[in-house]
């Protein structure tokens, strides 16, 4: 059997004094049982839990200043678009983007993705030209791509991994060339836990002039994220995975990007003026808002900002770290368990198989005892391929998770092998 | 945990680790596949009919425990079976695993596909349950592919 050591390299940061019963508190999901078990919810890759803080600040907004946004003169109007463009700034410092003008709001990361791939690829990538995406996306940063490689007839070319789960890198810089337009690859991969080393990378496809895309969605929860320092050209988030509502999320563009793509959607709010003869679009971030969006959600997206500043994301990280190395010691100690993605940086995923029990079994029997895990392909099936397993069991971690869950989950998975056995 | 021992029983588990039929059958003249897109599980089923008779079936595929116990009891259900009984099968095992059919109560074959009736308490694994017997039925009916999407 693998040594700890070699399943996960153990760093040591410190999350000294952090109290995580104080923690709990803050989110009231916690507070209930399941099939008569505490609820052990271990599925934050899926979707993170909403602290209290999010949910006032949203409900602030539906009790007391509900209205739509840029279009009214009156009260209401302005106290909901001072909030909505509030939050706005708040994400612009939170991954430190030069003006707030260059974060879209949209409803998560597939869209923000989507986005990108009608304003900036349906535009600028034709016939012959090549996109680079990884072998470890989600089908959000896969199907977008393939959608837009038919209809302009160019063409996907895939970053292969090893088997810790770690890109290639020289094959990455065998990949670009020329004809490479964009690269779209994911900062940290949703069933493998790797973390990508996305500023190299954004490095090397500059070299060739290529704007690179990141899928932040399982980073940005978890991981301090600084969008100048790491020179992307579009960095995509989802709101429910780091602890704010459905339905919010962010799409980074660099201003100049922005500005010479075409609009994603059409409609209300996203115009400067409209004839029959010809429509002028409105200034970022408008440009790429048409209709009412999600207002409360992207409002509690910026309290989820304030709560993670509060709370410190350095301390955090840290304490997520130490889950992801006590889980991966507990359940790498269990006969016929296999971890699925041991590269040497990863974030608090752990994918897992055990012998031929098939994580649907797994999930079933977990969920007994009140554990939430997520079992199948985690929208990743070329990765379940590429690791020759139809799925995966996953438990993944947030700041509130505790170590005696990871003992329940670890006692869980014991009594699934003894049914099985 | 008494829900969960009323859905692993030994003779699921038996199945699952020893899947009878499984394999590709030679002289099937019917064969359809099935497609759980939810879970990932996957089957190709075949089936010989003579006339109206399934004279031989057999399924391949990979899926979780109950999927694939559920598939191998079916073909050991079917074999000799016309087609309308099959298909008269298929709608009592449905009944009762979505809770429609009182199996202990009501008149019904389903003999000791009986077992799968602990499914009903897992609404979400009731596809796992039935995608063999929707792609029996889709072979019967010569459809090409299912989904239980």
């Amino acid at each position: 059997m693998a040594t700890i050591e070699q399943l996960i390299p153990i760093k040591p940061r410190p999350s000294d004094g952090w109290d995580v019963e104080r923690i709990r508190k803050d989110f009231p999901v916690l507070r209930q049982t399941v099939n008569g078990k505490p609820l052990v919810y271990l599925d934050n890759a899926a979707s993170s839990q909403v602290p209290v803080m999010v949910i006032e600040r949203g409900a602030q907004y539906i009790e007391q200043e509900h209205s739509n946004i840029h279009r009214g003169v009156h009260y209401l109007s302005m106290k909901a678009t001072t909030a909505y463009e509030g939050a706005r700034e708040k994400i612009k410092r939170f991954i430190n983007a030069r003006e707030s003008k260059e974060c879209i709001f949209v409803r998560g990361a597939t869209e923000g993705i989507n986005l990108v791939m009608h304003g900036y690829g349906r535009k600028l990538i034709g016939a012959g030209d090549e996109i680079i995406i990884s072998a470890m996306e989600h089908h959000a940063n896969i199907v977008p791509w393939q959608m837009l490689c038919e209809e302009k007839n160019a063409r996907l070319r895939v970053i292969p991994m090893n088997d810790a789960g770690e890109l290639l890198l020289d094959e990455y810089d065998a990949l670009l060339n020329e004809r490479t337009k964009l690269v779209a690859v994911a900062h940290v991969s949703n069933a493998l836990g790797t973390i990508n080393p996305i500023k190299e990378m954004i490095e090397r496809a500059h070299k060739y002039g290529v704007p690179v895309l990141i899928d932040g969605a399982q980073a940005v929860p978890h991981m301090p994220v600084d969008v100048q320092d790491l020179d992307c050209d579009f960095y995509a988030f989802s709101g429910h995975k780091m602890f704010a509502p459905t339905g919010s999320g962010v799409v980074y563009g660099k201003a100049a990007l922005l500005e010479k793509m075409n609009p994603f959607q059409g409609g209300g709010d996203m115009i400067k003026s409209v004839t029959f003869e010809k429509t002028i679009y409105a200034d970022l971030p408008n440009k790429f808002e048409a209709g009412t969006p999600a207002i409360a959600s992207q409002i509690g997206l910026g309290a989820a900002v304030d709560y993670l500043s509060i709370i410190g994301r350095e301390k955090a990280a840290a304490y997520e770290h130490e889950l992801l190395v006590y889980a991966t010691e507990r359940l790498s100690a269990i006969e016929g368990v296999r971890i699925i993605g041991t590269a040497r940086e990863k974030l608090g995923v752990l994918s897992f198989v055990i012998d031929d029990i098939h994580p649907h079994d797994i999930g079933t029997i977990l969920d007994q005892g009140g554990i939430a895990i997520r079992a199948g392909h985690h929208c990743a099936q070329p990765v379940m391929k590429r690791f020759n397993v139809p799925a995966t069991a996953r438990a993944s971690f947030a700041f509130y998770n505790t170590k005696e869950e990871i003992d329940t989950l670890a006692g869980a998975i014991e009594q699934v092998v003894e049914i099985f056995g | 945990m008494s829900e969960l021992s009323e859905l692993y029983q030994a003779v699921i588990l038996d199945h699952n680790k020893k899947p009878r039929n499984f394999h590709v059958l030679e002289n099937a003249n019917h064969t359809a596949e099935g497609f759980n897109p939810l879970c990932g599980d996957q089957l190709t089923l075949y089936l010989a009919l003579e006339g109206d008779v399934v004279r031989d079936i057999s399924f391949v595929g990979t899926g979780c425990a109950i999927w694939k116990a559920s598939a191998s009891m079916m073909t050991q259900a079917l074999k000799g079976k016309s087609k309308p009984e099959a298909e008269a099968l298929f709608n009592e095992f449905h009944q009762m695993v979505t809770g429609q059919l009182d199996e202990e109560e009501e008149p019904n074959q389903l003999g000791r596909l009986k077992i799968f009736a602990g499914v009903r308490e897992f609404p979400v694994r009731v596809k796992c349950a039935t995608l063999s017997w929707h792609t029996m039925h889709a072979a019967l009916n010569q459809q090409e592919k299912v989904s239980t999407e």
